[in-house]
């Protein structure tokens, strides 16, 4: 509510959850508490920023982990709730006062909160009162008129009748009023009031909303997280929009049912995460094969195995790009941001229609659950898929003619007259026959792998961020651009020769890269993602273990390109990532 | 089935001949069981002058599942054990086709099992044939999960270990199962009717063809084809039916009401005789068809102000 109430004002914000992996976590446990991390600017903001100025713990013993995660910093104003000081067991008030003291020896601000005093004089559950409550006192300090909260309030309780409503506005007031009375600290962040109409949403919503508003009918899926609220929104849109959620007996039922969807002229999305991605791959290898359409969505998290479920990685990249037995080219993209969660969804339809093929779209838990207002897309006609074309086909024609300049063919449909043929998933030849000889395994491997290079040419060399020639260059894809690119201005603003660019498409690479790379003295990617360090007694230049992007670019330019990744399971801060490249700039220039 | 009206089909008066279904000429090996059920399925289609158009064959990996190549409508030879999601992905939003899926026993009721288990509960308007030779065929002789114990292949050459799976067992204990049938590939005639009665159910209609392979289980069925008493026939006026000249020929005959789920089941598990016919069929239920084809038939005009809606719900 808090966000939402900064977004209406004018102000960007970025968000980012934390949620346990677990429902119900032992009760303060240092781990798995969740929460939510808002960072506020009068500009939009690009990431989840560094430390923070304000912490509100409902249980103390939890900031021991944002404190090893690095979350807070000497001035950090802590509130917590003093309700433990009255527990009935009394370890659990000595715990909560040791646990302040130490606080403050660390060199951050506490204040104790009544919580329950204060709630109980509005609410009879403190549990269903304090939130609003604190909402309160975050108004006040962060001098928010009351007016528009009240009918915030009003418009979120109304459905649970008036006296909800009244609950509710005075727990808020009370909230505030304490605030103004106790709390010195104010902070003020000015706002710009939007121009635009603007849209707030996380990332798995602007991927369902992008679904929709490209007319794709289907999402086929089994439940994952991070995946999976996706498909939660979907559930209910589609009963206007016109559409259905397939929650399928398996990951791999999943993407079956998709591409039967798909083979029958209605291309499908399925979403999934890194372990349903692992189950996928037979099928994924069977639509390129096959050259079904199909959109599939990875929203990556922690891995390797079921790894981290609930945190942020990239790891994905190198199993998106190999999902098959076999070479499987395929296309593969990547948003940076919210906004483009929503958008990719569009042109990723468009793709796989276009080139005939699975097109891959990595997502991953910090847009999934991020929240950042962009503005509000114009929705277009021409995004949606066109009418089922089942008007016979022409005499003679193939399944896969495929041009042997682009490789691309056009595909019948189930309901085109004279179109009939059996789709295979054994090597085939033009008739869609199964081939006995080797040389048209050789034929329909080129054409296949042809329309990966007709797509590369109709793309654009990636925008660089800074100049077109430095000292450093950083590569980065995916949820990191905000936090790089912050990073990057951090250091440009000293006249550090440092320029950033983020790669949208991973398969095939935007062109141009090598040429961009060798303006640079050196090229980097940071990720969130494991590779070996350099300085890592145990690790040679020989045994080294680069990053998925990394390898991949190396791979494909053959240009020596460095790699900084971190696996925190939690966003990238733009200052570690400053730091690090203030290090590579030192090594560099000297 | 319920007829939709979703695309704007012209019906069909183009006359169909049986050879309009015939396809590639089949690959399997002389006296293979598949054989039987090919020509029952082309019968079918041409007695039901199923558009080629609108027939999709849907299948996964393995001697069974070359059937589609050896149709000339639609098909789908994809991955082993998979067809059913594919199936169901077809039928999903595309009524109008008519969809069958072809399977064996390593491919339903191993690897595919659990999609098998599941697209009987969804039930949704699909022929299902299961060629069941009690044997991998096309990898050469390894046990199927419905050999017979004891019986020697290529991976137990000391014989199977394990008891097998009894499909229809399977079939009739998921719950929402709809149409269940058994039938022998060398009684070509109760192929044919068997195939007609499934695909004329609406839902999922699971029909196990019992049959040989020539190479690897070539004599499984030598004695209940010597001994016609060791087919149980399982009459019924709501059952599959045969003519009377053709009846005779099944001196094991009892009254069963396809309707009595507790009865087949009875039936289903015993080990002395093959039943022959409909075990269950339930009209009433629910497919999911009528989930999924949800919305199918909405104006785009509809739909923009759908989604224009929805994007409407974020704006602050």
């Amino acid at each position: 509510m808090f966000a939402d109430l900064l977004t209406r004002n004018g102000n960007g914000i970025w968000t980012v959850e934390i949620i346990p992996a677990e429902i119900e976590p032992p009760k303060r446990s240092r781990a798995g508490a969740s929460g939510y991390r808002i960072r506020i600017g009068s500009h939009a903001v690009t990431n989840a920023g560094d430390t923070a100025d304000i912490v509100v713990a409902f249980n103390e013993q939890v900031l021991y982990s944002r404190i090893d995660s690095g979350a807070l910093r000497p001035g950090t104003l802590i509130f917590t709730d003093g309700s433990w000081l009255a527990d009935p067991n009394e370890r659990v008030a000595k715990q909560y006062m040791d646990a302040v003291a130490d606080f403050r020896a660390r060199g951050y601000i506490v204040i104790t909160l009544p919580i329950a005093e204060e709630c109980l004089k509005y609410a009879d559950d403190v549990r269903k009162g304090k939130n609003i409550w604190i909402l309160g006192l975050l108004c006040a300090i962060y001098d928010l008129d009351q007016a528009p909260v009240h009918q915030n309030i009003t418009n979120r309780f109304s459905k649970k009748g008036e006296e909800t409503v009244r609950k509710n506005i005075a727990l808020f007031s009370a909230g505030y009023e304490w605030a103004l009375q106790h709390v010195e600290q104010r902070f003020h962040i000015p706002s710009i009031a939007n121009t635009k109409p603007m849209v707030v949403m996380n990332g798995n919503q602007a991927i369902a909303l992008g679904i929709m508003a490209a007319g794709i009918e289907v999402c086929s899926m089994y439940p994952i997280t991070p995946a999976t609220s996706a498909s939660h929104f979907l559930a209910s849109a589609f009963e206007q929009v016109g559409g259905i959620v397939h929650q399928a007996e398996d990951e791999i039922a999943a993407i079956g049912f998709a591409v039967g969807c798909s083979y029958a002229g209605k291309t499908a999305v399925t979403i999934t995460s890194g372990p349903g991605l692992a189950l996928k791959t037979e099928f994924i290898g069977l639509a390129v094969m096959t050259e079904v359409p199909l959109v599939i969505v990875v929203v990556q998290r922690g891995g390797p195995s079921t790894g981290l479920p609930t945190k942020v990685e990239q790891g994905d990249l190198m199993a998106a790009l190999h999902a098959s037995p076999g070479d499987s080219p395929k296309i593969i993209m990547a948003p940076a941001t919210i906004e483009e969660c929503f958008h990719f969804m569009i042109t990723a339809r468009k793709l796989a229609e276009e080139f005939r093929s699975p097109v891959m779209v990595l997502s991953d838990a910090n847009l999934a659950t991020g929240q950042q207002p962009f503005a509000k897309p114009v929705f277009d006609p021409a995004w949606l898929a066109p009418p089922l074309d089942l008007s016979p086909v022409e005499p003679g024609s193939l399944p896969f003619a495929w041009d042997p300049e682009t490789g691309l063919s056009r595909r019948p449909i189930p309901g085109q007259r004279g179109g009939e043929y059996v789709l295979t998933s054994l090597a085939h030849d033009e008739h869609s026959h199964v081939a006995y000889e080797a040389s048209i395994n050789q034929r329909a491997m080129r054409m296949r792998s042809r329309k990966l290079s007709v797509l590369q040419s109709a793309l654009q060399p990636p925008a660089l961020h800074g100049d077109p020639e430095g000292d450093l260059l950083v590569v980065g894809w995916g949820s990191t651009l905000g936090t790089i690119e912050e990073a990057v201005d951090r250091l440009r603003s000293e006249r550090k020769r440092v320029s950033s660019v983020h790669l949208r498409f991973l398969s095939p690479l935007e062109p141009g890269l090598k040429a961009i790379f060798s303006r640079f003295r050196k090229v980097i990617t940071i990720e969130v993602n494991y590779s070996d360090d350099v300085g890592d007694p145990y690790i040679t230049e020989e045994s080294r273990r680069y990053s998925p992007l990394a390898q991949l670019l190396r791979a494909h330019t053959l240009v020596d390109i460095d790699c900084w990744s971190r696996v925190p399971g939690s966003p990238l801060p733009p200052a570690a990532i400053e730091q690090r490249l203030r290090e590579e700039l030192s090594k560099v220039v000297a | 089935m319920q007829p939709f009206k979703i695309l704007d089909l012209e019906p069909h008066e183009q006359h169909h001949d049986p050879k309009d279904y015939a396809g590639a000429l089949p690959r399997w090996c002389p006296g293979c069981g598949d054989h039987s059920a090919l020509n029952a399925v082309q019968k079918l289609c041409y007695d039901k002058q199923l558009p080629p158009e609108r027939t999709v064959v849907v299948s996964g990996i393995g001697c069974s599942s070359r059937f589609p190549h050896y149709m000339n409508t639609y098909g789908f030879h994809g991955l082993h054990g998979r067809a059913f999601p594919v199936a169901c992905g077809v039928k999903s939003r595309r009524p109008d086709l008519h969809v069958f899926v072809v399977t064996g026993d390593g491919d339903c009721c191993a690897i595919g099992a659990g999609h098998w288990i599941h697209a009987l509960r969804y039930n949704m308007d699909l022929t299902v044939i299961l060629l069941d030779n009690n044997v991998y065929g096309l990898t050469k002789n390894q046990t199927s999960p419905t050999t017979r114990l004891g019986e020697h292949t290529n991976t137990h050459p000391r014989g199977a270990v394990v008891p097998p799976l009894s499909p229809l067992t399977v079939a009739l204990g998921i719950t929402n199962t709809s149409f269940v049938a058994q039938t022998v590939d060398w009684q070509p005639a109760h192929v044919y009717n068997t195939i007609r009665a499934a695909y004329e159910h609406r839902g999922t209609s699971f029909v196990r063809i019992l049959q040989r392979c020539p190479h690897f289980s070539a004599h499984i069925f030598d004695a209940p084809r010597e001994d016609p008493s060791l087919l149980l026939f399982m009459e019924h006026e709501q059952g599959i039916s045969l003519e009377p000249a053709k009846l005779q020929k099944f001196p094991n005959r009892m009254t069963h009401d396809p309707q009595n789920l507790d009865e087949a089941r009875a039936i289903a598990e015993r080990e002395d005789i093959y039943p022959l016919g409909l075990l269950y069929r339930n009209e009433n239920a629910v497919c999911y068809d009528d989930f999924t084809s949800r919305g199918l038939g909405m104006p785009q005009a509809e739909r923009q102000v759908a989604i224009r809606t929805a994007i409407d719900k974020f704006v602050i």
